[in-house]
């Protein structure tokens, strides 16, 4: 009988900080500037120049500390990376090896039997490096030292997870928390989430860790379940060959979805850290650190609560609700305006939904304006428009953030309510579809729907769907 | 008397006076350049157009009345440590031969605030790497005490420059004794702060926990002056400490009495040299004269500052210089195959002997399984060093020493054996490894005509003290200041 197996594996996440200057220096984070016009001596690595540590990072490293239940070093320092790279002006890395900001965390994460406490060992901060091209006209390498500084944390876990699924559940878990703090977009595809994954298998019942490889280069979820997936199978097959796993750092190519090794262990650089001397000790103040924790939002799992609670929708609406900060923002902000919980879930779970696949959009992306989305709801309800012009406007106030009353207004959507204007129409249709109306006669109830959509249309859709059944059921009775 | 013999505070005045100009006051350093440097070679950067031109500004910013200070108008010289933007700034190292910094230190911002007129860039050891001014790509600096002799190092360009009048004053910088040193052997004056008292930003680090910037001048009035002006809170250096006394000059007071001085007995054992030592006490009764209390005591563990330093600094050092590697600035080797060989041509064309020495040992002692025995023990023996320096401060107000062993050593003594060079660092190094000020100026000259350094050391944040105590022993010294001369002409 086969032997059987179990994963065990660790992460190191890194994530890239919402701050709007760099980690070290007054340059800008942003995004899509011309190469190197975000830099400054200090983030070129000129000769003279010296890190100024950014006060933001350390707050936002500390609110993630906080929410995933971390001991805060009220002293922490940085270090030197030593390492030779063109990317990387300094030649080294300013880090946090020895005191990180961070330490002994834990966040919890569902699984199929039962919560899972997932252990954080540490979150340190860091400085990200500059950018690579190479220039095939001109064969050679160009550096754009535009990212180098933007600040990082890694989120260093303990190895507790099992499975690709917990893996899964704990990236979302920090993705959410980190969203929520507003710390970070976090988005796996553009970067700003990063994470290596530390991987070892066992037999099962064994308490010993197996060795272990890391994976790198994984920018998806997707690609995150396959690296797990063909690095437990790869793993297995060499065990069971009777061989060895070799302690390395492997490349993940999605597209061949298979790895290969970068480095073993036996050629590990020695990163020769020592204690940053250009820049002295964080004190953490108890003053400052009860200041941020003061100014902690709501995060998700409190959130989940208060929804069930405060607003009575039901789990499944608060899951997808909250599932984005951005969208649980949206819930609320839209409620207090038109105290409808059910009704603006609605929308969001539905169309806000169906809209973003469409467009391929992130929760990130949604721009319209909550007043928007209540006005709408407070048209419907009304009754001045039908469902199907709702929705209608709705993809308006989704793309545009449209006013729907003027727009509603100006395009003349709203239900037409008088009844003689309905009469007239419906007598229209009736005599117009004799077949139709024989049928419904008949008993074919279906011919009821077509007569319907028939009035409907000849109403350019401004009419209430209910009136315009009633109206039919009515003269169809009388027999005109 | 040419402009040039001058204290800076006087030229200064009287160019606030209108008695000259700042323009005539720049023309007379470059002719004293022009007539002393082909024999000491004290500059590696002569920026004689730039400077006439800021001499000209100066003047008429002087007219104006914008700048009043006594610093504006005078010609001074800088380490070529110094970030100058758009001058050449090498580090006397072919690997920034050529390299222009694109922003200036702002210990140089806070002297062209002052009014300063720089002529150019003063030769040192590369990457304040060395004792002599030898290891310099660009060449020796010779001695104009005698030409056959050191002018110490590592800032021997900017005190050879101020012995031999190339200008009113420079900056130097210290990190194991690089100013006091080089003072000392060209009987000039030179102070090394506070570490946090000048800003490092735009210094281009040897060893970043030691480094300090400080002023090389003829007397202790100019080196109150030019403290006063580069001392600053900067933001821009996390290091860089906010202050609340920059009024150096105020020290400048005739008045030792009831000051207590500790002498360390561990200074004045082996190895010093019979006139230096005879010199430096013979100070201490000078100072005792003026109303001083005198007291030996012992320091201790001074045997440790050397390895101790020489462990930091060069582990610091094996990383700051990390990013001269061809890439972005700087010297890059002709022929290459491949990043790594363009890394390692280029480093190993770039750096000298001394430089990549350091570099190797700083590498040794932080790789992994030794960080422990070296760097982590250097950091804690550095700890208790400070604390030797805390006790000895609870009693007395200053320490009076010798900056170095012996007088200016000849040319290429040192350097054959890099040990003995090392070993010359110990009684300066330890004020970097606390943090202290310390200031050297000259008390006597030795039998062979060289000048003798003494130095005081003060607590943390006390330069007014220094100031103070050196101050009134400069009252009593009666040789004349331009006898350094007499061995260039």
């Amino acid at each position: 009988m086969s032997r059987q197996y179990e994963t065990v594996i660790g992460l190191e996440v890194h994530v890239e900080l919402a701050t709007k200057t760099k980690i070290f220096c007054a340059c800008s984070t942003e995004f899509g500037g011309a190469p190197n016009t975000h830099t400054c001596p200090v983030c070129t690595g000129m000769p003279g120049a010296l890190p100024v540590l950014n006060r933001q990072v350390v707050e936002y490293a500390i609110a993630v500390g906080l929410a995933t239940n971390c001991t805060i070093n009220q002293c922490c320092k940085f270090d030197r990376k030593n390492y030779f790279y063109p990317d990387n002006p300094q030649n080294y890395q300013i880090s946090q090896l020895y005191e990180p900001i961070c330490r002994d965390g834990y966040v919890e994460i569902d699984t199929p039997s039962g919560t899972k406490k997932i252990g954080i060992h540490e979150i340190h901060m860091e400085e990200d490096a500059g950018k690579l091209m190479h220039d095939e006209w001109e064969d050679c390498s160009l550096v754009d030292f535009n990212r180098s500084g933007v600040p990082l944390i890694e989120i260093v876990s303990e190895p507790d997870m099992r499975d690709a699924k917990e893996v899964i559940a704990y990236l979302d878990k920090l993705r959410l928390i980190i969203q929520y703090l507003g710390a970070s977009d976090c988005k796996l595809q553009e970067g700003s989430m990063r994470a290596d994954v530390n991987l070892s298998v066992r037999e099962t019942g064994s308490t010993r860790l197996g060795t272990r490889t890391e994976m790198k280069n994984l920018n998806s979820f997707k690609a995150i379940t396959r690296a797990i997936e063909g690095e437990r199978e790869r793993q297995i097959e060499l065990l069971e060959m009777g061989k060895a796993v070799v302690q390395e750092t492997r490349r993940w190519d999605d597209n061949k979805e298979s790895s290969y090794a970068m480095r073993s262990k036996e050629d590990a650089q020695d990163y020769r850290y020592f204690p940053e001397p250009d820049l002295v000790p964080v004190w953490i103040s108890d003053e400052w650190l009860a200041q941020i924790r003061a100014r902690q939002p709501e995060l998700r799992t409190q959130k989940l609560i208060r929804y069930k609670k405060e607003f009575d929708i039901p789990d499944y609406d608060a899951q997808i609700i909250t599932s984005a900060k951005k969208m649980a923002d949206l819930f609320e902000a839209t409620t207090a305006i038109c105290k409808k919980p059910k009704k603006v879930s609605n929308w969001l779970m539905v169309e806000t939904m169906r809209l973003m696949k469409e467009h391929e959009m992130e929760a990130e992306e949604l721009t319209f304006s909550p007043k928007h989305l209540a006005e709408l709801i407070e048209l419907t309800d009304k009754g001045a428009i039908n469902s199907s012009v709702a929705k209608e406007v709705f993809e308006k106030i989704f793309l545009e953030d449209i006013d729907p009353l003027q727009y509603v207004e100006e395009h003349g959507l709203k239900t037409v309510h008088d009844e003689s204007v309905l009469r007239t129409v419906v007598e229209k249709v009736i005599e117009e579809n004799p077949q139709s109306v024989a049928d419904y006669r008949g008993g074919k109830e279906k011919a009821m729907g077509f007569l319907v959509g028939q009035t409907m249309k000849a109403m350019k859709g401004k009419a209430n769907p209910a009136a315009v059944n009633q109206m039919l059921r009515e003269l169809l009775m009388v027999g005109i | 008397m040419s402009l040039m013999s001058l204290t800076a505070v006087e030229l200064g005045k009287k160019i606030q006076a209108k008695e000259v100009t700042a323009v005539e006051a720049a023309r007379e350093a470059f002719l004293q350049i022009e007539r002393m440097d082909s024999k000491l070679h004290c500059m590696i950067t002569v920026d004689k157009e730039g400077a006439l031109e800021r001499a000209e500004k100066v003047q008429e910013g002087i007219e104006k009345g914008f700048f009043k200070g006594p610093l504006a108008g005078v010609p001074i010289v800088l380490k070529d440590n110094l970030c100058t933007k758009g001058m050449q700034t090498t580090c006397a190292s072919k690997i920034l031969y050529h390299f222009k910094p694109t922003y200036t230190a702002e210990a140089v911002k806070n002297l062209e605030q002052a009014g300063a007129v720089i002529l150019g860039k003063a030769n040192m050891d590369e990457f304040a790497m060395g004792s002599t001014t030898e290891t310099s790509f660009f060449g020796v600096t010779k001695n104009p005490w005698n030409l056959e002799h050191v002018p110490g190092g590592s800032s021997g360009g900017s005190c050879a420059a101020v012995a031999a009048e190339e200008c009113s004053y420079a900056l130097g910088s210290d990190t194991g004794g690089s100013i006091r040193q080089p003072s000392a052997y060209c009987g000039v004056t030179g102070i090394k702060p506070t570490y946090g008292t000048v800003s490092r930003y735009g210094l281009i680090a040897y060893a970043s926990s030691l480094d300090q910037i400080g002023p090389v001048a003829k007397d202790v009035g100019d080196c109150a002056a030019v403290l006063e002006a580069i001392a600053s809170y900067d933001p821009k250096d996390s290091t860089s400490v906010k202050r609340k006394d920059y009024d150096f000059t105020t020290a400048l007071v005739e008045d030792v009495k009831g000051l207590r001085i500790g002498i360390p007995r561990d200074y004045f054992g082996v190895g010093l040299d019979a006139e230096v030592r005879e010199s430096i006490l013979q100070a201490a009764k000078v100072l005792e004269g003026q109303g001083a209390v005198l007291e030996e005591f012992d320091l201790s563990l001074v045997e440790y500052a050397i390895p101790a330093y020489y462990i930091i600094a060069s582990a610091e050092a094996s990383s700051n210089l990390a990013r001269f590697d061809g890439v972005k600035y700087g010297y890059r080797t002709k022929e290459y195959e491949g990043l790594h060989q363009m890394y390692k041509k280029s480093r190993s064309e770039g750096f000298g002997a001394e430089v990549k020495r350091r570099i190797m040992l700083g590498s040794f002692v932080l790789s992994s399984g030794y960080y422990d025995a070296y760097y982590l023990k250097a950091l804690k023996t550095k700890a208790l060093i400070k604390q030797a320096f805390d006790r000895a401060f609870e009693r007395y107000d200053v320490i009076l020493a010798p900056v170095a062993p012996t007088t200016a050593p000849k040319l290429k003594e040192s350097l054959c054996d890099p040990i003995q060079m090392y070993l010359s660092d110990i009684y300066t190094i330890a004020a970097n490894l606390a943090g202290l000020p310390g200031i050297s100026l000259p008390c006597g000259i030795d039998s062979k005509g060289l000048p003798i350094g003494m130095q005081l050391l003060g607590d943390c944040f006390q330069e007014k003290k220094l100031i103070r105590a050196a101050y009134t022993f400069e009252r009593t010294r009666t040789y004349e200041r331009c006898k350094a001369l007499k061995g260039v002409l």
